[in-house]
């Protein structure tokens, strides 16, 4: 079943084209990452997905209802986390979450238990009475994350969610988002870690000046783009010369040569033996390398 | 957008509401002071201070003339202060709108949430400063317990202003400009220190035409002093009136700024 369904969706913001005609579907229960440089789009396709920005052109549905006509009833029924941190400083972590759900309509006594389950969940419960300048920025952030389950939402919007987080609450993250999925909840996260998407997404898409140029899951689109295993060696005028010599194709990055290859055994006995050795790695290719080919590695403004 | 935005105003608002009545109370020591200070400072260096030198206007001693004004003007602070530089900085720096309206609140609910709210600090005041002025001997009881019912309709209206300049500001530091230029000086020409007939004709026409704070102050009198004229009718129907007007445009005009 399609949650989310988007057809030709535009947004301009005077002449500029942030989400320059995207189209893409959200199935039931599945992590969908959108990835992308700065500026190629996300979090304003995240933001008419959520109903606080109004689509300029095209078609968008959220449970079936378009998100122009129907924000409340789509918004009841979605959780979101915004790229920026924006808990309401008047107030502990605990109120955080029950005056949250307020504005859901959600009864106060229910709101204070899913409230204590949720900082439970989230491991901050020892900050339940904190005032939240208190809070560190990666308790912010998980913070912000239980905020958007106190609705117990079917759509949870995930705008960057383990941004400024430590490798231990990164993890924590992971398994708590993977154990939402296995309750039913469908999730949208864009995210900068390519190995986060490549453990977590079932799909995604990567967008570039607002526009998709890709769309699968992280295994298929690593091997339609980036082959199997990667060979790198030291960028040397001789190595260079060595490969062209031998047929090799490959590319060069700043002082590292790649190449490409489904059988790395063959090339890297090429480079011991007929060029000069020097840091020579094999790995597998991962998302990243289909990220950088596919967006180029110069920086963007 | 039918009904100038009112159509999409829901129970939500409340919510919003709940939220500034919540942080206020959290804050309560601070919030508390005024409505006891104000009063008392006023009437110490104004009414009995000045009042010393003027004996009476109309033939009421002045303290007692400036009474019901003490209490329009702290509904008039209270409520625009509220719905401007506090709403800005909830809007603005700590982003508390933009939270709000990711949940199924729409602007609307969330702008009249903050306009019920600012109305509703006024009337606190109001209230509190009611036994302060009692005990001082200006006003009297009961009748002038009927100030705390019109300061929530006066509060609206000095909120909705607020919220129409909040709406435009480019920054927090241009909102001195509404308060430098607008209100201070409707506190001093409103008939607050002086009644409003001993100005040029033309100027009273512009007062009760123009001035908010005349209207509100009109009303107030009228309820201390337990003097009831025609012109108290013409007050309360323009309060309400302008209320409902500024409303519709600070709805309107918020939904223009935070859209995108
Ligand atoms: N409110 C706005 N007004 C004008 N331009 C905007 C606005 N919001 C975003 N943009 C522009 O739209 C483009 C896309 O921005 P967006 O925030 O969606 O990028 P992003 O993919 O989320 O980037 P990042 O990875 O840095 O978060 C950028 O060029 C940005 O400058
Ligand atoms: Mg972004």
């Amino acid at each position: 079943m399609e949650i989310i369904t988007a057809d030709n969706l535009e947004k301009y913001f005077g002449t500029l084209a942030a989400v320059d005609g995207i189209s893409f579907s959200v199935q039931r229960g599945e992590i969908f990452g959108f990835l992308g440089p700065n500026g190629a789009g996300k979090t304003t396709a995240m933001k008419m997905i959520h109903c606080v920005s109004k689509r300029t052109g095209g078609e968008l549905r959220v449970f079936g209802m378009d998100t122009d006509t129907d924000p409340r009833q789509i918004k009841q029924r979605l959780g979101v986390v915004p790229q920026e941190n924006n808990p309401d400083p008047d107030f502990t972590t605990f109120q955080n979450l029950t005056i949250y759900a307020r504005y859901f309509g959600i009864p106060a006594s229910e709101a204070e238990q899913r409230a204590e389950e949720l900082l439970e969940f989230m491991q901050l419960s020892e900050k339940r009475d904190a005032p939240i300048e208190t809070l560190s920025g990666g308790m912010k952030r998980r913070l912000i994350i239980a905020r958007a389950l106190m609705n117990e939402p079917e759509l949870l919007i995930l705008d960057e969610p383990t941004i400024g987080l430590d490798p231990q609450a990164r993890h924590l993250i992971w398994e708590k988002l993977r154990h939402l999925r296995s309750l039913g909840c469908t999730l949208v996260m864009t995210t900068h870690y390519l190995d986060e998407a490549e453990r977590l997404c079932d799909r995604l898409v990567i967008m570039n000046s607002g526009k998709i140029l890709v769309e699968g899951s992280p295994a298929e689109l690593v091997r339609q783009y980036a082959g199997e295993e990667i060979v790198e060696a030291a960028a040397s005028p001789g190595t260079i010369a060595c490969l062209k010599e031998q047929g090799v194709e490959f590319e060069v990055f700043g002082d590292t040569i790649q190449v490409q290859t489904s059988d790395p055994q063959n090339i890297a006995r090429t480079l011991m033996e007929s060029c000069r050795r020097e840091r020579i790695t094999v790995r597998r290719a991962t998302l990243e390398d289909v990220f950088l080919k596919l967006t180029g590695r110069t920086l963007r403004e | 957008m039918a009904y100038g935005g009112l159509s999409e105003i829901s129970r939500g608002a409340l919510a919003v509401w709940r939220r500034n009545l919540d942080a206020f109370i959290k804050t309560y020591r601070v919030n508390f002071i005024p409505p006891f200070v104000e009063p008392l400072l006023y009437l110490l260096a104004l009414g009995y201070g000045v009042g010393a030198l003027i004996q009476d206007v109309d033939g009421i001693p002045y303290p007692i003339f400036i009474a019901p004004a003490l209490v329009s003007i702290s509904v008039m602070y209270s409520a625009f202060f509220e719905c401007t530089y506090s709403s800005y900085v909830r809007m603005y720096y700590q982003k508390t709108f933009d939270a709000m309206i990711a949940t199924p609140l729409s602007i609307e609910d969330v702008i009249c949430g903050e306009i019920l709210w600012g109305a509703t600090r006024g009337t606190i005041y109001a209230a509190l400063m009611i036994p302060v002025l009692f005990l001082f001997g200006v006003i009297d009881l009961p009748t002038s317990l009927l100030l705390i019912p019109f300061a929530f309709p006066a509060g609206i209206l000095f909120s909705a202003i607020g919220m129409c300049f909040t709406a435009i500001t480019p920054s927090i530091d241009a909102l001195n400009y509404p308060a430098f230029l607008f209100i201070t000086p409707m506190f001093l020409f409103s008939g607050t220190f002086f009644p409003i007939s001993i100005l040029p004709q033309a100027l009273q026409y512009f007062a009760f035409g123009f001035l908010p704070l005349a209207n509100v102050v009109n009303v107030n009198r009228a309820i201390t002093m337990a003097e009831f004229s025609p012109m108290l009718l013409y007050n309360i129907v323009w309060v309400l009136l302008v209320a409902l007007l500024f409303f519709i445009i600070a709805l309107n005009l918020m939904k223009r700024r935070l859209v995108n």
